[in-house]
């Protein structure tokens, strides 16, 4: 069925993903036993440590060291701190999904809503308005914006606390550390949201068969709601999945800026620490649900469009 | 007489700024009367259809006039005491059922939400099953539980029509409705809308751009022209004693199987909504214009019984003499030019292998006009491209002169693809839009007869001169020029390459009548100055009745009936011709399903 | 109903209603362009001395105050967008010469070839552009070049699907199968037919690539990994300065204005310049 297919097309995905992952931190030039032990490390320390982990093997034979374990859920350990990949992933994994689902929450409605009202009232001043104003934040980088928000609302206001630095208990117990970083990440977000679904509804509101249920004398508002929203809500699936995977950059970035003690912090620093198999073990976590995003939305579009549901 | 069912008055439509696309349109229609508006592109009977429902498209609006039905008025209302009236008094049935109904609304539901809209939902089931019955689809629940991607065209447009009469209005409005179906199926729509028309008296208003179509089923025909209605009156009438040089023009343009004749276009080029003059709109290309004529533009006056035309010059207007079509005399014995034995083709899809054309045998002799003609999926196109060289071939052989030729044009020789030419169908994409004229047109000249560039333009001259265009035309981009001068441009493409057969596409097929009658018109003259042969490629029987010598009747990829192109279409030996040629709608022989009940 | 659909497609919308915000956009571009190419000369202090005392607030002599080290805001500002522009440009231009060509020959040749090609791209598609940028400078170290590459190749396989996309459409007009007919080479075709008509997607498409070339540079400058001090960079500012924001807020707002103010304009600009080509190909194609 067209499920299954579209899994083992995930899996492919994700085997060549993570041969890409793996060459990429590998085979690039670089040695990493210099850049653990230091420059003043002897060659003999270095070959010591290559052998150790493994570095003086060829490259396919890491390879598959390297997803056999994977494979069993072992994603090795932290070249900085030797705690086990797991463990840093799962400490900091709900940290993120807070930040992520709170983001969502928000965003979501509000960018709907709006893309919706832009779509229906194409090219009057309400669209226009919401237009520009999405076009110009759609230029701005997490980083700007958060440095804008933090400079107004910290520095200026002094309404909230600059950083997300959390000392005790979880992010959910400091909830005002969440507000700056959400609201980052919405700001930056919503834009897309809101274009994405504004082309939508508007090439539904202005197909045909929507000016035939006009002439048929349908009331707008059934015309608006049963007639074209109905058939711009595939597309809509699609642009919550592309935010889904726009959030999971975002979270990169802004979890950075506001020191976040989440998964995208924590993977800036072992990419500074250059600690190759946390990297390894994130990226791979993080390109998986990337993909899976992929495969729910095709399946849910499917059973969205009736023409391709009855095709298959 | 008892009071109309529809009165327009003065309507008046308008486009940005000062433009007026339609102006001064009035008529009249009792109830079960049948008014064609019959028109060529820019004529603006669209925009007159749709103001009949108080609607104008996009960038459009309506600025004055009245349209009344029934006794209530549809103009200058609000948008709910609009909507109360579509689909109750008038109601609307599209050109192109496959967009206009939404893809994911079952077929039961739609003729629901059009009976919620006015509020008949009592004994719903019952009213959807009746009127789907009345246009003769199932009406058992499975059927209704399918969706418009899974009927087929004439379904499509049967259950269209069934939403424009479910709340029975006194008055339907019909725009094309059956320029995308095939012609059979073609012929069953029309049969039905006459049917449904006697059975419950209401009055239609069918807009077309076929005369033939429009001729079988209306008993009026109003004729625009520049956004104005230049003759009107009742069909008989119009066909056969017009009164307006341009309705005289468009019937001689008309091409009929029934009674091939040599067609005589309208020269010049219809004005757009901006450039149109002061007088008589029609004045730059009729015959007997005079000063008087550009001075002030004509009223509309009353000629006759229910006859009215807007020009002074009505008393000398008369139907041009037609002649029947003159055969082209080919050599005896000449050699076959182009052979074609036991072609083969097919398409490779996703689903498997699907034969296009098989067993394929003709020749067309030097200086002949060979037509193929069939519905879409019967092949012709696919063999047009075999022949030329766009479509391998899976089985048989095609010569050239004698000479085999290679599958594909790339390997073939240069004399080779000289000698074969094609002119494609759509005038909007057959020119890059890149290029000027001049350099489409010297391009085959330079890269398959090897002239320099000098030499090509001297051409690229020549050869406007023969397709009839100013040689001006040669700067220009085919962005700014019309369809069939874009059309003469391919031509002309095509016979800069010396060519001795031209492949012709369904090269009229999107041009106004009048136009392609000129096209035909050249296409015929280029023949005998130049002794070319043609291929020509069509769906429409009069239109090859009109131009070739011999056909072949092509069903499903098969040959199935060939011949000279008099005897096959007066007397058909294969039962699908007969069918095809039964169904096609002719301007000299009307069906006469109205006349028969008309009172 | 095809009559309803040409008389939209007719509607005469100006060719550029926002008109009065592009020539707003044209303005600050200038303005952002000017200072990032011609403001190194008039900087008042090189921007690697270190003369002041680390977040003073602006004064007279240093018109935005100092940064994290003592160095002049204001020269640091002025000195600051070369890198960002030019690298983003780099990428982006590197992206086309790459994925151009894939993607037409791609959409032309339509055989085994395209499938190919278009699983690879596939491949790159499934990751998000940040994690891609951070497992290549895991690997590579902090070397703006390889990043810059890195971005070039994020974007290669959506250049690739969109060209191939509009070879595919450009390809079944008739003026192309004309060609072939005449036996024309796959060459000549492509460069007489086809890429002249591929202007108009490859520019509407460039203007926001661009954008986006120049934030991922800035984010990768702003992670560190990208150029290192003391050059000069407004997204390394960003960062180098985030500590101080409380003291000297300018030290980190400015280079964030200047930033925003780059992408801003190039994206209202680029906007405008698609929806204009946009219009132009519609009105062209419905001309019944």
């Amino acid at each position: 069925m067209y499920i299954a297919q579209r899994l083992a097309i995930g899996v492919a995905l994700l085997a060549l993903v993570s041969v890409l992952v793996f060459a990429a931190t590998q085979i690039l030039p670089g040695d990493a036993a210099s850049a653990i032990l230091g420059r003043s490390a002897t060659p003999a320390q270095k070959a010591i440590y290559r052998r150790q982990l493994g570095l003086d093997q060829p490259l396919p034979e890491q390879y598959w060291r390297w997803i056999s374990h994977v494979l069993r859920g072992d994603l090795g350990r932290s070249v900085a701190n030797q705690v086990p990949v797991t463990s840093f992933i799962s400490a900091r994994a709900g940290k993120s999904l807070v930040l992520a689902l709170a983001a969502l929450i928000v965003l979501l409605p509000v960018s709907v809503a709006f893309g919706v009202l832009a779509g229906i009232r194409r090219d009057r001043a309400v669209d226009h308005t919401i237009s520009v104003t999405s076009l110009a934040l759609i230029a701005l980088p997490e980083f700007v914006t958060a440095t804008f928000l933090i400079a107004f609302i910290a520095v200026a206001l002094k309404w909230l606390p600059p950083t997300s630095i959390v000392e005790t208990g979880g992010v959910l117990s400091n909830p005002t550390v969440l507000v700056l970083p959400v609201l980052t990440l919405c700001l930056t977000a919503t834009p897309y949201v809101i274009r994405m679904v504004r082309s939508g509804v508007s090439e539904t509101m202005s197909a045909d068969y929507v000016q035939m249920a006009r002439l048929s004398g349908i009331p707008e508002r059934r015309v608006v709601w049963r007639h074209a929203l109905r058939n711009a809500m595939a597309p809509t699936v699609q642009v919550l999945a592309l935010t889904l995977q726009y959030l999971i950059g975002g979270i990169v970035i802004v979890e950075t800026v506001f020191a976040y003690p989440g998964l995208g912090q924590g993977l800036v620093q072992a990419v500074i620490a250059r600690d190759i198999p946390t990297v390894q073990g994130v990226a791979m976590l993080l390109a998986a649900v990337y993909i899976v995003i992929n495969i729910v939305a095709d399946v849910i579009v499917v059973l969205l469009i009736p023409k391709l549901r009855t095709s298959l | 007489m008892s009071e109309p069912v529809l009165t327009v008055t003065e309507l008046r439509v308008g486009a940005g700024g000062r433009a007026v696309v339609v102006e001064d349109v009035s008529f009249e229609l009792a109830a079960g009367e049948a008014l064609g508006i019959v028109g060529e592109s820019g004529s603006g009977k669209t925009t007159v259809a749709q103001a009949l429902l108080g609607y104008a498209r996009t960038g459009l609006r309506i600025i004055s006039g009245s349209v009344r039905v029934a006794g209530e008025e549809i103009l200058d209302r609000s948008e709910r005491e609009l909507r109360s009236r579509r689909g109750r008094l008038v109601s609307y049935v599209p050109q192109d059922p496959g967009t206009a109904l939404n893809p994911s609304i079952r077929v039961g539901n739609h003729v629901r939400e059009v009976l919620k809209a006015h509020s008949l939902d009592r004994q719903t089931d019952g009213r959807v099953r009746a009127v789907l019955e009345r246009v003769e689809l199932p009406s058992d629940a499975s059927f209704q539980r399918r969706f418009p991607h899974q009927l087929s065209g004439g379904q499509q447009q049967r259950l269209a029509i069934a939403l424009a009469l479910v709340c029975d209005p006194p008055l339907v409005v019909l725009d094309e409705p059956t320029t995308g179906l095939d012609v059979v199926t073609q012929s069953r729509i029309l049969d039905e809308i006459s049917r449904l028309q006697r059975e419950s008296s209401v009055a239609l208003v069918y807009v077309s751009h076929d005369l033939a179509v429009v001729s079988s089923i209306a008993d009026r025909v109003a004729v625009m022209y520049a956004g104005r209605i230049v003759e009107e009156g009742p069909t008989k009438t119009i066909v056969t004693a017009p009164r307006h040089p341009y309705s005289a023009g468009l019937i001689v343009s008309v091409p009929d199987h029934v009674e091939p004749r040599q067609l005589i276009g309208i020269p010049g080029v219809a004005v757009g909504v901006a450039d149109r003059p002061a007088g008589c709109a029609f004045a730059a290309r009729c015959d007997l214009c005079i000063p008087a004529c550009e001075d002030a533009m004509p009223k509309l006056a009353r000629v006759g019984e229910h006859h009215f035309v807007r020009c002074i010059r009505w008393q000398s207007t008369q139907l041009p003499e037609v002649e029947p079509r003159r055969d082209e005399a080919t050599a005896p014995g000449s050699e076959a030019l182009l052979s074609v034995e036991a072609l083969q083709a097919v398409h490779h899809t996703r689903h498997g292998t699907v034969v296009a054309a098989e067993g394929i045998s003709f020749a067309v002799d030097a200086g002949a006009c060979v037509a193929l003609v069939g519905e879409s999926g019967s092949g012709k196109t696919t063999i047009a491209r075999c022949i030329v060289g766009l479509h391998p071939p899976s089985d048989g052989r095609i010569l050239v002169d004698g000479r085999r030729l290679a599958p594909l044009a790339r390997q073939r020789s240069r004399e080779e693809r000289r000698t074969v030419q094609i002119v494609f169908q759509n005038p909007y994409d057959s020119l890059n839009p890149r290029r000027t004229v001049e350099d489409a047109i010297s391009w085959p000249a330079r890269s398959l007869r090897g002239l320099g560039a000098r030499e090509a333009r001297t051409e690229v001259a020549t050869m406007l001169e023969r397709v009839r265009l100013p040689a001006g035309t040669a700067r220009r981009y085919p962005g700014e020029l019309s369809g069939g001068e874009r059309q003469r441009v391919a031509i002309a493409r095509a016979l800069a390459a010396r060519p001795k057969l031209l492949v012709c596409d369904e090269v009229t097929s999107a041009l106004d009548v009048s136009i392609q009658a000129a096209v035909l018109d050249l296409l015929a003259e280029l023949r005998r100055d130049l002794r070319l042969s043609l291929l020509f490629i069509s769906h429409d029987l009069g239109v090859v009745a009109s131009v070739a010598d011999r056909v072949l009747v092509l069903e499903l990829g098969l040959i199935c009936e060939e011949g000279a192109v008099r005897s096959v279409l007066s007397s058909p030996q294969s039962a699908y011709t007969a069918r095809l040629v039964e169904a096609a709608p002719s301007i000299s022989a009307p069906q006469l399903l109205h006349d028969a009940t008309r009172v | 109903m095809s009559a309803i659909s040409v008389g939209r497609t007719l509607e005469r919308r100006l060719a550029f209603t926002r008109s009065w915000l592009v020539r707003i956009g044209l303005v600050v571009l200038a303005f952002v362009l000017g200072v990032a190419f011609i403001g190194p000369y008039f900087a008042p202090y090189s921007p690697s001395v270190i003369p002041g005392i680390p977040f003073s607030p602006p004064s007279g002599t240093y018109w935005l105050g100092n940064d994290y080290l003592g160095e002049d805001v204001f020269s640091r500002v002025l000195s600051g967008g070369r890198t960002v522009i030019l690298y983003g440009a780099l990428a982006t231009l590197l992206a086309y010469l790459v994925g151009g060509p894939i993607g037409l020959l791609a959409g032309y040749a339509r055989s085994r070839v395209d499938g190919v090609l278009m699983r690879a791209m596939d491949v790159l598609l499934a990751f998000p552009p940040i994690l891609f940028l951070l497992v290549v400078a895991t690997g590579a170290g902090a070397n703006i070049y390889a990043l810059v590459i890195a971005i070039a190749i994020i974007h290669i396989p959506s250049i690739a699907r969109i060209l191939r996309a509009a070879t595919m459409e450009i390809s079944v007009r008739g003026y192309v199968e004309a060609a072939a007919a005449r036996g024309d080479r796959t060459h000549v075709i492509l460069r007489r037919e086809i890429l002249p008509n591929m202007w108009g997607p490859i520019v509407a498409d460039g203007g926001p690539r661009f954008t986006v070339s120049i934030l991922l540079v800035a984010a990768v400058n702003f992670l560190g990994l990208g150029v290192a001090p003391p050059t000069a960079d407004w997204a390394l500012m960003i960062s180098e300065n985030r500590a101080g924001i409380t003291i000297n807020a300018w030290s980190v707002v400015a280079p964030a204005l200047m930033i925003a103010l780059l992408t801003v304009s190039i994206n209202l600009i680029a906007d405008a310049i698609a929806s204009g080509l946009g219009k132009s190909v519609d009105v062209e194609a419905l001309r019944r």
